[in-house]
C-alpha cells in the first residue's frame, strides 16, 4: 500500500535530525496558526498565492530563497563544525553518513533552492518594470514555474525526517549514486525534486526570452535595453538550452534506478562518465545562468550610484553575449583527470581562460563607471567593491585550475571548494544582497536600515575572507574536499578561523533578518514617496514604491538609451512634466489557482515515485491532466481595471512627481 | 515649442522615433504566444539532442549482447516514418481548415492526424515488445537502455501530443473557433511538425545506420 514508507523511515535514533525536524514542524505550525487567527489566509491566497503579478512573484521567489539560505546555512556550519572538531583521535559529532547527507544538502540547496530563486526572483519583479511593460509575456505560467521550484524545495526539506537525503554530493556522481550502492530513497530524492523544479525553471526560460525580445515599451530597442534585462535575457537563454541536459542525465540515472537501465552501471556497458559530461554540460552554464543577472545588478548600481551612465554600454552587451555562447564550450575542465588527453584537454582550458577576457572587460566597465563620477557610498556600493575585490582573486584561482597541469594536483581538494565559494559568494550572493537592498523600496515602499546593511556587509565580506582563504591553503597541502573526519592535527588552526569566518556569516544572516523587522518597525522614518529613492536611471523608478498593479498607467516612449533618466533630465530642465496622456481602462491577467494545484499534484507523485506508492504516483498524474484540462476550458482570462481608478491613481502620482520636481529643481 | 521638439525630447506620448526592432512596443498575443511555445520546442530539441548524445557514446556497448543490424528492420521503419510524415501533412490541412473556420474538415483531418500517428506508435510498441521478447529489453546493454530511452522518449512525445489532438478536438468542438483556440491548434501544430524532425533524425542516426551491413 505505502511501498518502501514505514515507521522506520522517520528518525527516531538520530536525535540531531529529529529534533531540527520537531522545531520546523512547530514553527511552520506556528507561522499557520498565526496566520489563521489573523485571518490573513483569504487575503494570502488572493494577493499571493494565486497571484499572476510579476512582482508578487518576484519577491515570493525571493523569501522561498531566504528561507532556504538559512537551511544551507545551517548545514554549512554544521560541516564547518564538525571539520573543526573531528581532527586527530576524535570523530566529532556527525557520524559519515550523516555528514555526506549534509554536505550534499548544502550544495544542492544552495544552488538549486538559494541562488536559483533569488536570481529568477529578481528578474521576475525588475525585468518587466525595466522594460516599461506591465507583465511577462505568460503571466500565468509564471506562477507555475514559482509553485513547481517551491515544490522541489518541499521535496528537499521533507527528506529530513523521511528517510533521508542523497549521501552522493549535489551532483550525484554514478557508480555511487546507482541502486548497488545508494540502495535508500537519498538520492531519489534528490533525483525527483530537481527534475520537478526543472520543469519550472525551463518554463522561466521561455517565459523571460519571449517577454524580453516580444514584450517591451514602444521606442525599447535592443541597445536601449538595461544591461540587467541583457543579462536577463543571456541567463535565461542559457537556462533553455542547459536544463534539458540536466532534465536528461537526471531522468537516466532515473531509469537505471528505477528499471535497471545501464546508462551509467559498472555493468551492462554503462558508462559513468557519460553522466559527468551530462551533467556538466549543464553545470557550468548554471554557473553563468547566476553570474550574469548578478553582473546586470552590478551594473545599474555602478551607474545609479555614481551618477553617471555605465561606461561602455556596448562592450558590456557583447561581454555578456560573449559569456553566454563560451559558458557552453567549457564542460570539460571540470574533469580534466578522466583521462580525455592532452589535446582535449588543452583545448577546454583555454576556453575556459578565454572566458576570463569578457569578465576582465565587465569589470574594466564597473571601475571606469565609477572613475569620475560622484560616488554615493550606500549600501549596494559597498556590495559592488567588495565584490570586485573577491571576484578578481576568485577569478584568478580559477584560471588557475583552467590550466591541466595544475588542476590535476588540486583536483577536488579544498584549493577547489575555495575557489567557486569565492566566486559564487563574491560574485552572486554580493550582488543578491546589493539588489536584496537596492529593490527593496520598490517593492515595498520603504528603505532598509542603512547602518545594519553596512554591517551586514562587513559580516559577509570579513566572515567570507576567514572562511575560505585557510581552505585554499589546506587545499594546497592536499586536503581532500567532504571529509568527515581530519587526519592531520596541523590543519587544526586554520579549520578553526574557517569556523570563526562562517559564525561570522552567520552573523550577518541573523542581522539580515533583524534589519528585516527593524526597517519595517521603524518605515515611517524612511518612507520612498518619489518612487526614485536613489536618483535612478531605469524606467522601474518612473513608477510609484510600490507599484500599482499593472505597473504603468500608459506604457512608457523610450527616448535614448537611460529611458528615465533622459525623461527625468528634460523634466527638471523644462521644469514642468510631461504632458497628461489619455488614460485608457487597462487589461490585467485574472489570478489562478493552477499553479498551486499543478505543484500539489507534483509533490504528491514525486513523492509517491521516491516511495514506490505507484498508485498514489498515477493519480497525481492523472489530477495533474484534469487541471490542465480545466484549466484550458476557461473562457476569462483577463479582467478590466476601469478608466476611472487608472486616472485617478495617476493623477496622484502625477501630483506626488510635481512636488518632487519643485524640489530638484530647487536643488539644481 | 513646437509639437515635434517636445515628441523629441520626450514630452509628450506617441512619436518616438524609428529604431527598428522593437519601437513598436509590445507585440500581439498572435505572435508572443506561438513564439514562447517555439522556445520550448527549442529546448525540447536540446532535450532530444542530449538523448541524441547518449546513444552516440552508448551504441557500440553492447555488453556481448545484441548489436543494431540484428535488431532493426528498415520495412517496418518505412511504415512508421511513412505514416508519420503523412500524419503531420494531414495536420497541415487541419489547419487551413481552421483558418477557414471549417468545423467539420478541421475535426476530420484532426482525427486523421491522430490516427496516423496512433499507428506509428502501435507499430512502435511492436518493435519494442518484439525485442523485449527476445531477450533484447532496456535492462540488457548500455546499447539497448539508450535505444529504448531515445525512442520511447519520442514515442512518449507522440503519446502526449495524441492526447492534446483529442482534447484540442473536444474544445473546438464546444467552443469553435476563438482567438486563443486558434493559438493552441497552431502550437499543437508545430508541436508534430518538430515530432517528425525529431523522428527523421532518429531514423537517420539509428536505424539507417544501424542497419547498414
Amino acid at each position: 500500500m505505502f511501498g518502501r514508507l514505514t515507521w522506520d523511515a522517520i528518525p527516531f535514533n538520530q536525535p540531531i535530525p529529529l529534533i531540527t525536524s520537531l522545531v520546523v514542524i512547530c514553527a511552520l505550525g506556528g507561522v499557520a496558526a498565526w496566520i489563521t487567527v489573523n485571518r490573513w489566509w483569504p487575503y494570502l491566497w488572493r494577493e499571493w498565492i494565486t497571484s499572476t503579478d510579476h512582482k508578487r512573484i518576484g519577491v515570493m521567489y525571493i523569501v522561498l530563497a531566504l528561507v532556504m539560505l538559512v537551511r544551507g546555512f545551517s548545514d554549512a556550519i554544521m560541516m564547518r563544525a564538525q571539520q573543526a572538531v573531528a581532527i586527530g583521535s576524535s570523530q566529532g559529532y556527525l557520524p559519515p553518513e550523516h555528514y555526506d547527507q549534509i554536505f550534499s544538502a548544502h550544495g544542492t540547496i544552495m544552488i538549486f533552492f538559494v541562488a536559483m530563486p533569488f536570481v529568477i526572483g529578481f528578474m521576475n519583479f525588475v525585468v518587466p518594470l525595466q522594460l516599461g511593460v506591465r507583465d511577462v509575456a505568460f503571466p500565468t505560467m509564471n506562477n507555475v514555474s514559482f509553485w513547481l521550484s517551491a515544490s522541489g524545495a518541499l521535496l528537499v526539506n521533507l527528506s529530513l525526517f523521511l528517510g533521508e537525503f542523497a549521501r552522493t554530493g549535489w551532483l550525484a556522481f554514478p557508480p555511487l549514486s546507482e541502486k548497488a550502492f545508494s540502495p535508500g530513497v537519498g538520492v531519489d530524492y534528490y533525483l525527483v525534486a530537481l527534475q520537478i523544479s526543472g520543469v519550472g525553471t525551463i518554463l522561466t526560460a521561455v517565459n523571460f526570452v519571449t517577454t524580453i525580445l516580444k514584450i517591451r515599451a514602444p521606442g525599447m530597442s535592443y541597445f536601449r535595453m538595461p544591461i540587467f534585462c541583457w543579462t536577463a535575457l543571456a541567463s535565461n537563454l542559457i537556462m533553455l538550452a542547459a536544463f534539458p541536459v540536466l532534465t536528461v542525465a537526471l531522468a537516466e540515472l532515473m531509469l537505471d534506478r528505477y528499471l535497471g537501465f545501464h546508462f551509467f552501471t559498472n555493468d551492462g556497458g554503462g558508462n559513468s562518465m557519460l553522466y559527468m559530461n551530462l551533467i556538466w554540460v549543464w553545470g557550468h552554464p548554471e554557473v553563468y545562468i547566476l553570474v550574469l543577472p548578478a553582473f546586470g545588478i552590478y551594473s545599474e548600481i555602478a551607474a545609479t550610484f555614481s551618477g553617471k551612465p555605465l561606461f561602455g554600454y556596448r562592450s558590456m552587451v557583447f561581454a555578456t553575449m560573449v559569456i553566454c555562447v563560451v559558458s557552453y564550450m567549457v564542460w570539460l575542465h571540470h574533469f580534466f583527470t578522466m583521462g580525455a588527453g592532452g589535446d582535449v584537454n588543452a583545448v577546454f582550458g583555454i576556453a575556459s581562460m578565454i572566458i576570463g577576457i569578457p569578465t576582465g572587460v565587465k569589470i574594466y566597465n564597473w571601475l571606469f563607471t565609477m572613475y569620475g563620477g560622484r560616488v554615493r557610498f550606500t549600501v549596494p556600493i559597498y556590495y559592488l567593491v567588495g565584490f570586485m575585490l573577491t571576484f578578481v582573486v576568485g577569478g584568478l584561482t580559477g584560471v588557475l585550475l583552467a590550466i591541466p597541469p595544475v588542476d590535476f594536483v588540486v583536483h577536488n581538494s579544498l584549493f577547489l571548494v575555495a575557489h567557486f565559494h569565492q566566486v559564487i559568494i563574491g560574485g552572486v550572493v554580493f550582488a543578491l544582497m546589493a539588489g536584496y537592498t537596492y529593490w527593496f523600496p520598490k517593492a515595498f515602499g520603504f528603505t532598509l536600515d542603512e547602518r545594519l546593511g553596512k554591517i551586514i556587509f562587513w559580516c559577509w565580506f570579513i566572515g567570507f575572507h576567514l572562511a575560505f582563504m585557510p581552505l585554499y591553503v589546506l587545499g594546497l597541502w592536499g586536503a581532500t574536499r567532504r571529509m568527515q573526519h581530519i587526519p592531520d592535527a596541523t590543519w587544526a588552526p586554520w579549520l578553526d578561523v574557517a569556523l570563526v569566518g562562517a559564525a561570522i556569516i552567520g552573523i550577518g544572516i541573523v542581522l539580515t533578518v533583524v534589519q528585516l523587522l527593524y526597517s519595517i518597525k521603524t518605515r515611517d522614518q524612511r518612507r520612498d514617496i518619489t518612487g526614485d529613492p536613489w536618483d535612478g536611471r531605469t524606467l522601474e523608478w518612473l513608477t510609484l514604491s510600490p507599484p500599482p498593479h499593472y505597473n504603468f498607467a500608459v506604457l512608457p516612449d523610450v527616448h535614448g538609451e537611460e529611458a528615465y533618466w533622459t525623461r527625468k533630465q528634460t523634466a527638471i530642465k523644462l521644469d514642468r512634466l510631461i504632458d497628461e496622456p489619455n488614460y485608457q481602462p487597462i487589461e490585467m491577467p485574472l489570478n489562478t489557482p493552477v499553479g498551486v494545484i499543478c505543484a500539489f499534484f507534483a509533490s504528491l507523485c514525486g513523492f509517491a515515485v521516491i516511495w514506490y506508492i505507484w498508485w498514489l504516483a498515477i493519480l497525481g498524474l492523472v489530477g495533474a491532466f484534469a487541471v490542465f484540462v480545466w484549466y484550458a476550458w476557461r473562457d476569462e482570462h483577463e479582467h478590466i481595471i476601469p478608466l476611472e481608478e487608472v486616472r485617478k491613481n495617476a493623477r496622484e502620482r502625477r501630483r506626488i512627481r510635481q512636488e518632487h520636481l519643485q524640489n530638484l529643481s530647487q536643488s539644481v | 515649442m513646437t509639437s515635434s521638439e517636445a515628441v523629441a525630447i520626450g514630452l509628450t506620448h506617441g512619436g518616438s522615433e524609428d529604431t527598428g526592432l522593437g519601437n513598436r512596443g509590445p507585440q500581439s498575443k498572435s505572435i508572443v504566444v506561438p513564439y514562447g511555445f517555439w522556445l520550448f520546442v527549442l529546448s525540447d530539441m536540446v532535450l532530444f539532442s542530449a538523448l541524441f548524445a547518449s546513444y552516440a557514446s552508448l551504441v557500440h556497448a553492447t555488453d556481448s549482447g545484441p548489436v543494431t543490424n540484428q535488431l532493426f528492420d528498415r520495412t517496418n521503419v518505412a511504415i512508421e516514418t511513412a505514416s508519420l510524415l503523412l500524419s503531420s501533412f494531414v495536420c497541415g490541412l487541419a489547419i487551413i481548415a481552421a483558418k477557414r473556420k471549417n468545423l467539420f474538415w478541421t475535426e476530420a483531418w484532426l482525427v486523421l492526424t491522430g490516427l496516423l500517428g496512433l499507428v506509428f506508435l502501435v507499430i512502435e510498441l511492436r518493435e519494442f515488445a518484439g525485442m523485449i521478447a527476445i531477450g533484447a529489453g532496456p535492462q540488457r546493454s548500455a546499447f539497448l537502455s539508450s535505444f529504448f530511452t531515445l525512442v520511447g522518449c519520442h514515442g512518449a512525445h507522440v503519446t502526449a501530443g495524441l492526447l492534446w489532438i483529442g482534447t484540442m478536438m473536444a474544445q473546438i468542438w464546444a467552443k469553435g473557433f476563438q482567438p486563443h483556440i486558434g493559438r493552441r491548434l497552431l502550437c499543437l501544430s508545430v508541436f508534430w511538425h518538430a515530432l517528425d524532425i525529431i523522428w527523421v533524425a532518429i531514423f537517420t542516426i539509428v536505424y539507417l545506420i544501424g542497419t547498414l551491413p
